[in-house]
Order: structure tokens, then sequence, then C-alpha cells
């Protein structure tokens, strides 16, 4: 095995994997750096959201190696992943609140269930993370009495709350409003760099996460289709690159689902 | 699907085989969670008031009601008999022995067994389960033990107040009404149930109709495919099966408890 690159916290290496037949991710390598901000990029289906769960060991790669800081996560027991993933947070695409907590204790839930902090402590913590933010003073509101935006800002408080070495954001521009948008791409720069954290961002918003990510990697059809800074992958001459960064809608990912001819479907031959 | 192909039935009885196993290790888990989930008691007891208080209402007009019932018919057939005092003994019988168990047991599916499969489904759905696992906590320890170990301790807790409430309503119908003589409904019924055979068997059937039907909605919820039809069908299945195993447990217990 070839000793881990001492910059990179992530590192995959020849990762393959398929749900069934179907090849999702296909002997795909990268790094994800130390105290940087990487967005993970592509049409939808291509193996985005599937290289989080692999990250945070919800599946496990079929070929190939995944490690975290140098622990290989497709190798370890329950108890090990379970260690691993208390250096990991993530945003889910919809936030995941726990709908039954107010928000002041979706942000504290971590902290009880793993530390035996004294509530004062607990408290003072929460109220650091929801201002970091802009929520302190919704610590009483439940889930269902705040905004889309309030949601996922909520849900990036608790996926902080016990201060990871990596923050996974599984689409948190989605659904949200150019002001929310604009916040909440801020924040993932803001809080990657002054808690010195590591952030991995699958997100389409090409415009917002050009402008805050270090390091872009765009994955198409199961391989890693450009990879660089984004000047680097504005400039990539591959036609995959060239129709998701210029959000054409033909080109390489077709418009139409395979299907017989238009001249033998409309004959009335077939259904 | 070939039902007399081999292969086809073979698939059947392993996936059938599979998903039994997985339901006892599921069970056996939270079996073996008891002294975690207590020593984190104020989870059950949100629990306790969430599926004990909530069903209160059904539950105590349901045995009344049957109670009520219970009089009518029972004094109907006692005086054919001449035996009309017995009443308060065939009411409390009746009720402490199985109606008390088996009907609460049945509410109980419907009314809390029901909305934890929701429950479990739509925090399921919306990834909450996910979540927790993300955030290193085991969603069985944390949110379907506390549920079971509550539903175990609420089932015995709402028979006994749905049998009280029921012998309530046999009294209201039998002396109050029809004018049977109260001492010998209270004194035949004091003189005809036992503490042990009686009531102890219908507190042992409501105990494990409690670990049915709870156990059947956590694992109907933890199963369920988390889209609208998948959470709708597992709730579904959650009050026709448990509903289905508390009669089945009930004549098995009741033929056990026979040979005693």
């Amino acid at each position: 095995m070839n000793p881990q690159d001492a910059s990179a916290l992530v590192e995959c290496r020849n990762l393959s994997f398929g749900y069934g037949e179907r090849r999702i991710l296909d002997n795909v390598s990268f790094t994800i750096p130390r105290g940087k901000v990487t967005a993970l990029m592509g049409a939808s289906g291509g193996g985005k959201t599937t290289t989080l769960r692999l990250i945070g060991g919800q599946v496990r790669p079929q070929g190939g190696q995944l490690l975290f800081d140098g622990t290989d996560v497709g190798a370890l027991d329950r108890e090990g992943l379970f260690a691993v993933r208390r250096r990991m947070g993530m945003l889910f695409q919809f936030g995941a609140l726990f709908t039954d907590m107010s928000v002041f204790d979706n942000v504290a839930f971590p902290l009880r269930e793993h530390t035996d902090l004294p509530e004062p402590l607990v408290r003072d913590i929460v109220l650091m993370k929801l201002q970091a933010v802009g929520l302190r003073g919704a610590r009483d509101l439940m889930p269902s009495e705040i905004s889309g935006g309030m949601n996922r800002r909520v849900a990036l408080a608790r996926a902080i709350a016990l201060d990871p070495d990596l923050v996974m954001y599984d689409e948190p521009f989605s659904g949200l409003d150019p002001i929310s948008l604009g916040t909440a791409a801020r924040l993932i720069r803001q809080l990657n760099d002054t808690l010195g954290i590591t952030s991995l961002v699958v997100s389409h918003e090409i415009p917002e996460t050009f402008h805050m990510a270090d390091q872009v990697i765009v994955i198409a059809n199961g391989r890693i289709a450009a990879q660089g800074t984004p000047d680097d992958v504005r400039a990539s001459t591959d036609p995959l690159v060239v129709q998701f960064v210029n959000a054409l809608s033909d080109g390489p990912v077709q418009f139409h689902y395979p299907g017989p001819g238009v001249a033998e479907d409309f004959g009335g031959g077939l259904r | 699907m070939r039902w007399w192909h081999p292969a086809d039935v073979g698939q059947a009885t392993r996936s059938l085989m599979d998903q039994w196993g997985y339901g006892a290790r599921l069970l056996t888990r939270m079996v073996l969670l008891f002294g975690p989930t207590m020593r984190r008691f104020g989870l059950v007891r949100d629990q306790i008031h969430f599926l004990g208080n909530y069903s209160l209402a059904i539950i105590t007009v349901s045995g009344l009601f049957v109670g009520f019932v219970l009089g009518l018919q029972g004094y109907y057939t006692l005086q054919r008999y001449g035996s009309s005092e017995a009443l308060g003994l065939l009411v409390a019988l009746s009720l402490v022995r199985e109606l008390g168990p088996v009907i609460t047991a049945l509410l109980y599916a419907g009314r809390a067994g029901a909305s934890l499969t929701a429950e479990i489904g739509l925090m399921k759905t919306g990834e909450q389960m996910a979540a927790m696992e993300m955030m290193a906590v085991d969603p069985i320890s944390r949110v379907l033990a506390p549920r079971f170990w509550a539903g175990v301790i609420v089932m015995p807790l709402l028979a006994a107040v749905f049998s009280a409430v029921g012998v309530l309503g046999g009294y209201v119908v039998g002396v109050l009404l029809i004018g049977v003589d109260a001492g010998a409904f209270w004194s035949q019924m004091q003189g005809g149930v036992d503490v042990f055979k009686d009531v102890g068997n219908g507190v042992v059937k409501s105990f494990v109709f409690g670990v049915a039907v709870t156990f059947v909605a956590l694992l109907q919820g933890y199963e369920a495919q988390p889209t609208p039809e998948g959470v709708s069908s597992a709730t579904t299945r959650t009050v026709v099966i448990s509903s289905l195993s508390v009669l089945g447990l009930d004549f098995i217990l009741t033929v056990m408890m026979f040979s005693i």
C-alpha cells in the first residue's frame, strides 16, 4: 500500500461502486486536501452523493480503497466506523433535522450523545454554533417553523457541533432563494477558514460553487472528467465538462432518454 | 411469478427466512438493550407518555362500552339459570382473562402501533435515521429500543385500565339499571377471581401482546420504503400483522394457561 499523502484528509484510490449491474464509480482516484473547500460536481445520477456515502461508510466500496486520515473506511467494523464518523459532519440535502426537537435540541443532540458536558456548557456551545450560522435567536423554534434556508443553516450548526475535521455538504444550495443561496455559500467558505476544517461540497450551482471552492472535481459516467482549480475546470475541453459548465441541454449527456426511433414510435406499431 | 417452479419457491423461502432472521436479530438487540435503555429513562418516559397517555381516551371509552355490553349479555344468559347475582364474576373474569388484554392490544395496534410505524417510516423518509447514523448514533439504541420498552410497559397498564373501566360499565348496567344486587355483584367477583390464575394470566398475556405489537410496528417502520406509498403500506401491514398476531398468540397462550 502506498503511504497516504499527508496533505490529503481523504484519499480515494481506484474506487469502484455500483448498484446491481449499474456501475456508478469506475476506478476513480482523487484526494481531498486538508483545510480546503473541494466541490464535487457532475450530472444527476453521476455518483456524487454515492461518493459522500462511501466516505461516510454508509456503503462500502466494491473495489479500491477509501482512506480517511489514513484509515481505510471500507474495512472498518461498526465501532471503528462510528469513531471515524465522530470526526465528520454531514449536511443532508434537506437538512434532516429531527422534527420532534427544537432548533436548540437539534444542535445539542450530538453533544449530548457523545460527551458528558454539563448542560450550561452544552448551552454555550450550541449558542456559539447557532451564532456562527446567524440563528441564535431562532433557538426555541421548531423545524416546522423555519424556512428551508434556515433549516439548512441549523443542520450546518449541528454538523459542526463536535468540531469535525471534515464537513460534507450534499447539495446545500438546492431549492434556496438567491439570498439564502449566497448566505449558504459564504457560510461554507467562512466556516472552513475560521474553524480550519476541510469541506466537501456536492453541488450543481456553478457560479457559487466555482466562486467558493479551492478545488473542483467533475464526475461523469463513473469517471473523473475534470479536476483542478475552478479556472482549470472552466478551461477543460472535455465535451462532458463543456456541456456541464455551459449548461447545454444536449451533448454527451443526452436530452432524450434512450428509446425507439421517432419514425418507428409515431407509426403506431409500438405501444 | 411461477409458484410451482422449484427455483422460485426456493427464492421465496430464502427471502422469507431472510426477513425472519432480520426480525429476530432486531428483536434480540432491542431486548439486550434493556439495561442501556433504562439508564436513559427519560427517553422511555417520553414514549410512555406518548403511547400510553394518548391511548387512554380510546381505551377507557372502549372499556366502558364493552363493560356495558357484557353486563347486558351476561345478565341475559345468567338469569335463565337463576344465577344473575354471579354477573360481577362473569364480567370480571371475561375482562381480566380475555377481553381486557386482547381488545386493548387490538386498539393499541390501531392507535399507537400505526403511529409508531408512521413516525419511524417518516423519520427514514426525512433522512433523520441516516443523519443519526452519520452522527455515530445508533438509531436502534436511540430511537427503537426506548419505544419498544415503553410499549411493553404500557400495554399491561392499559389493559388494567380497560378491565377496571369495563367492570364499572358492567356495574352500571347490571346493578344500577337492571337491579342486580350490588353486594352479590362485588362479593362474587371478590370470591371468584384468583389473583395469580386470572389476573396474573391476563397480565402475562398483555405483556406478550405488548412485545408483539410494538415489535411489529417498529420493524415495519424501520423497514419501510422511504416513500409516501412505502410508509402507507407499512402502516397498513402493522395493523394487519399485529392484530392477527395478537389473536393467534391469544389462542396459544390460553391453551398453555388452561394446561397449568
